[in-house]
């Protein structure tokens, strides 16, 4: 199929099937999958800028389709995910700064690929240990007589003591989130996280995804589930204004979204439903190869020189 | 393989198929008028194919997001 916009032929089967892979993948970690999109779209031989532009749209159509799914199930928390847009879209724009001084010094890629292996390798590192730590408690809480489908609807972690002196910070504004169970936190400490994320996604390209659902859990402590949710309702509004700046830049070919969208709509709702079968940190876990993909795609690079 | 298991296999397949044979229809038809336009648009006027591309992808996520609810209550009686 001929797409007018790109100048590129791509089977329209080949980007049903790739929307539909990341569709599962961001319906049940709340991530954009961008990691995967790139390269898949650059594969089938679009420009890189066409890859970057057309799965940020691709993503705003799966994460309206996840969300709309997670908000049926009660996984999103309006009020925290509007607030993160804030602080992402900020720090997208820091991140892109930050690229274009790089740039200008002369070792973006080197500084890039360096920096993002580390943090891809720190946050697996960190999921498993603490996922492990927070399963095994739960054996064991089990095996001494607890509740199991009580247990499974709590969601346990082994970071919490942390979380709960970062919650007990008062620095005003405080806000409510109700819906995520935590009386009261700081307005800062929620747009910090987001902005971090947003910086991620501005330097590393994507949504960053990765950084923010475990900083969602371990910095401001959102249950697991909601944490997926609401980033994806947060991403519907971070993507959809990169959307419209690369749109304006010329690198999005909208019909490749929309093909790819066909595959993704019904893999973004199989993602979502399959939370609920599993427990926040058996998610947590699973979760531990998506930024490792993520590291292998940027060693990849680095030794061969090719922009996957 | 457990009965509801495979009730719930043949539902997904089922629905697999329907799903297929209309997006195989949206490709062919929807795309084909659609696409020259937004070319010439995206040449012309890239604020508005901004604007538009925006608005077709999330008006398609909620029309495919209502389609493929209703197949999954049609195929598997449950919502969920």
């Amino acid at each position: 199929m001929f797409f007018p916009i790109s100048g590129a032929h791509i089977s329209p089967i080949y980007l049903a099937i790739v929307g539909f892979l990341i569709g599962i993948l961001g319906g049940f970690f709340g991530v954009g999958g961008s990691f995967i999109a790139g390269p898949a779209l650059r594969a089938v031989g679009l420009d890189w800028n066409f890859a970057v532009g057309t799965d940020l749209a691709h993503i705003v159509g799966k994460s309206v389709v996840a969300a709309k799914r997670h908000r049926a199930l009660g996984n999103v928390d309006l009020r925290l995910g509007l607030i993160m847009a804030v602080g992402t879209i900020g720090g997208a724009e820091c991140g892109a700064q930050l690229i274009q001084m790089l740039k200008r010094a002369g070792n973006v890629n080197l500084v890039v690929s360096i920096v993002s292996i580390a943090v891809y390798l720190s946050i697996s590192t960190f999921m498993i240990w603490e996922s492990r730590k927070t399963l095994r408690a739960q054996n064991r809480k089990i095996g001494a007589g607890t509740i199991k489908s009580a247990m499974a609807k709590r969601d346990q972690s082994a970071f919490k003591p942390t979380t709960r002196i970062i919650q007990r910070l008062k620095i005003w504004p405080m806000v409510a989130l109700p819906t995520s169970g935590i009386k009261a936190i700081s307005i800062w400490i929620i747009l910090l996280v987001a902005f971090v994320g947003g910086v991620f996604s501005g330097f590393l390209g994507g949504g960053a995804g990765y950084i923010r659902m475990p900083s969602m859990v371990y910095v401001l402590g959102i249950p697991t589930h909601l944490a997926v949710g609401t980033d994806l309702f947060e991403i519907i509004i971070s993507a959809s204004y990169g959307t419209f700046t690369h749109a304006v830049k010329g690198n999005v070919d909208i019909l490749i979204a929309l093909v790819m969208h066909t595959g993704a709509a019904i893999g973004a709702q199989i993602g979502a439903i399959s939370t609920q079968y599993f427990t926040g940190p058996k998610i947590r876990l699973a979760f531990v190869p998506l930024p490792l993909i993520g590291a292998a795609i940027v060693i990849y690079t680095l030794i061969t020189g090719h922009k996957l | 393989m457990k009965p509801q298991a495979a009730k719930t296999l043949r539902a997904f397949l089922v629905e697999l198929v329907v799903y297929a044979i209309l997006v195989v229809g949206y490709f062919f038809l929807v795309l084909h008028f659609l696409g020259e336009s937004l070319h010439q648009l995206e040449m012309r006027h890239r604020y508005t194919y901004a604007g538009v591309a925006i608005l077709l992808i999330a008006g398609q996520a909620v029309v495919l997001e209502a389609l493929t609810t209703l197949l999954l209550r049609l195929f598997s009686g449950r919502s969920e």
